[in-house]
């Protein structure tokens, strides 16, 4: 479970979160939606702790990230995987060495467990056969998926995606949604994901949260969506004509 | 002016975070290697045709300045050695590296920052400045020195050979220029400013790039300022470091 508990954040006088209290539950996909600048990736990043809030408390599970330093917030950290909007690889490493490095770097493990365990994490988001490339060989939804695998190299007990379905393709988009939400029951993870996408909303939806405006605006399950009655959240989710009407033949 | 300091603040933090307790060091031993090539290794052509010319072009100079009578024709060796070792092979290479190997570093790591590498690293717990700087500033301040050697050696060839093919002199002449009145201690101050300006160059073009923000456009301004700072700071620290160690 990861709490936020009256967080605020001010960007240059400008105040982006606005006393944001709001629950993530574990096991579930937990979704943040909202247009764009509402502040959904401001309150993504201060969730994980690369934007530190200027008032407020956020918890995982138990503990309060937000009163832990530097060295302290490494051991959650450890337990956290992140999946950025543009996959965020290193340019640098194969796709091999990039889902390796958090072993490298934080585990013990022999050279044949570390292969291990990248060819586990490959094969669970189908890229056996990539791992040698580059990230400026992959498409899109590879970059992705890559990003997925290196997430869960260390198997999280958090998973935060920001926008994981921007710049892809309707299907490749499905693929991710659920590779992200079958990733989420196998493991019992907390997972938060940001979007602005309807499909993946009503798909894997299980607890969503409407930002707007820097202020938590409504929260509910995919099946409460539909019945809302509040005018930003429907101004918001059923902007098109085809999601108007399928909100009416829902009613 | 207050920008000024609060850059240098922030410079000051940075290195904090650089040299703090690396994660692990087999994977910085490798990282480390891998810098010396891109960073050392690569630059070694580029040092090799300058300090050749430039050490041809300085015994060139010095043959038609030193025309004279009652000056030997072995002060051409001698002065191309000084120069060489006094100020071209450090200072000149260095401000010539600041562009190659300084917007090199900060393009490098500005385009890791706008495409969220950085925030991804840290995510894992990684403290990203040590993981990505450090190696760096190692290798540099590692492989600078050697370079400035190999390139008071190629500019004294490059000298010698217009010296001997250009008809200025007999090569017996250069030889014992270069031999003429020769202090060793110069060789080491050398080599010291090779390193100072080695941690220059990486660690300023590295901060730039650390804190870039924006898009590509922005890369390419910290890449600018990279280069930019890096040379500035090597000519303040020149003038202290010839102050301080006087040759």
């Amino acid at each position: 479970m990861i709490r936020a508990d009256h967080i605020s954040k001010t960007f240059e006088g400008r105040t982006v979160l606005k006393d944001i209290t709001v629950e993530f539950d574990t096991g579930k996909t937990n979704l943040i939606i909202g247009r764009s600048g509402s502040g959904k990736t401001v309150l993504l990043k201060s969730l994980v702790g690369l934007h530190d809030v200027d008032q407020g408390k956020i918890f995982y599970d138990d503990v309060c990230y937000t009163d832990l330093n530097f060295r302290e917030r490494k051991a959650i950290r450890k337990d956290i995987g992140m999946i950025f909007q543009g996959g965020a690889l290193l340019d640098s490493s194969t796709v091999r060495e990039n889902v390796r490095l958090p072993l490298d770097l934080f585990t013990e493990m022999s050279e044949g467990e570390k292969r291990d365990r990248v060819d586990f994490c490959l094969e669970r988001v189908r890229l056996q056969g990539a791992d040698h490339l580059y990230p400026s060989e992959l498409s899109g939804g590879m970059v992705k998926r890559v990003a997925i695998a290196r997430a869960i190299v260390l198997n999280p007990r958090y998973l935060f995606c920001d926008e994981p379905n921007s710049g892809l393709d309707p299907q490749t988009s499905v693929v991710i949604d659920n590779l992200i939400h079958d990733i989420t029951k196998e493991f019992n993870i907390t997972t938060i994901i940001n979007t602005h996408d309807m499909n993946s909303v009503m798909e894997i939806g299980e607890k969503i949260v409407y930002i707007h405006e820097g202020n938590k605006w409504w929260e509910g399950t995919k099946d409460d969506i539909l019945l809302s009655e509040n005018r930003e959240l429907n101004d918001f989710v059923f902007a098109s004509a085809m999601a108007k009407r399928a909100k009416s033949v829902a009613k | 002016m207050i920008k000024l300091f609060e850059h240098i603040g922030k410079y000051f933090m940075l290195l904090a975070k650089v040299f703090s307790r690396p994660e692990k060091g087999r994977i910085y031993r490798r990282r480390i290697m891998f810098e010396m090539e891109a960073l050392g290794f690569n630059s070694i052509s580029l040092t090799a045709i300058i300090s050749t010319f430039i050490g041809a072009v300085v015994a060139l100079q010095m043959a038609i300045t030193l025309e004279s009578p009652f000056i030997p024709k072995f002060m051409i060796g001698y002065a191309t050695r000084e120069v060489m070792i006094l100020e071209f092979s450090s200072t000149v290479v260095a401000l010539i590296l600041a562009g190659k190997v300084g917007s090199n570093i900060a393009s490098e790591i500005g385009t890791m920052r706008i495409t969220e590498q950085i925030d991804a690293l840290e995510i894992m717990g990684v403290n990203s400045a040590s993981y990505l700087i450090l190696p760096k500033v190692v290798a540099t301040v590692v492989f600078f020195p050697i370079l400035t050697l190999f390139s008071i050696f190629v500019g004294i060839i490059g000298g010698y050979v217009i010296a001997r093919w250009g008809g200025l002199m007999l090569p017996g002449d250069y030889i014992e220029g270069l031999f003429y009145y020769f202090e060793p201690f110069s060789i080491t101050y050398a080599l010291v400013k090779g390193a100072v300006f080695a941690f220059i160059i990486t660690s300023i073009s590295a901060y730039c790039g650390y804190y870039a923000k924006g898009n590509s456009l922005e890369v390419g301004r910290a890449s600018t300022r990279a280069v930019v700072a890096s040379s500035v700071t090597i000519m303040i620290f020149d003038l202290i470091l010839t102050q301080i160690m006087r040759v």
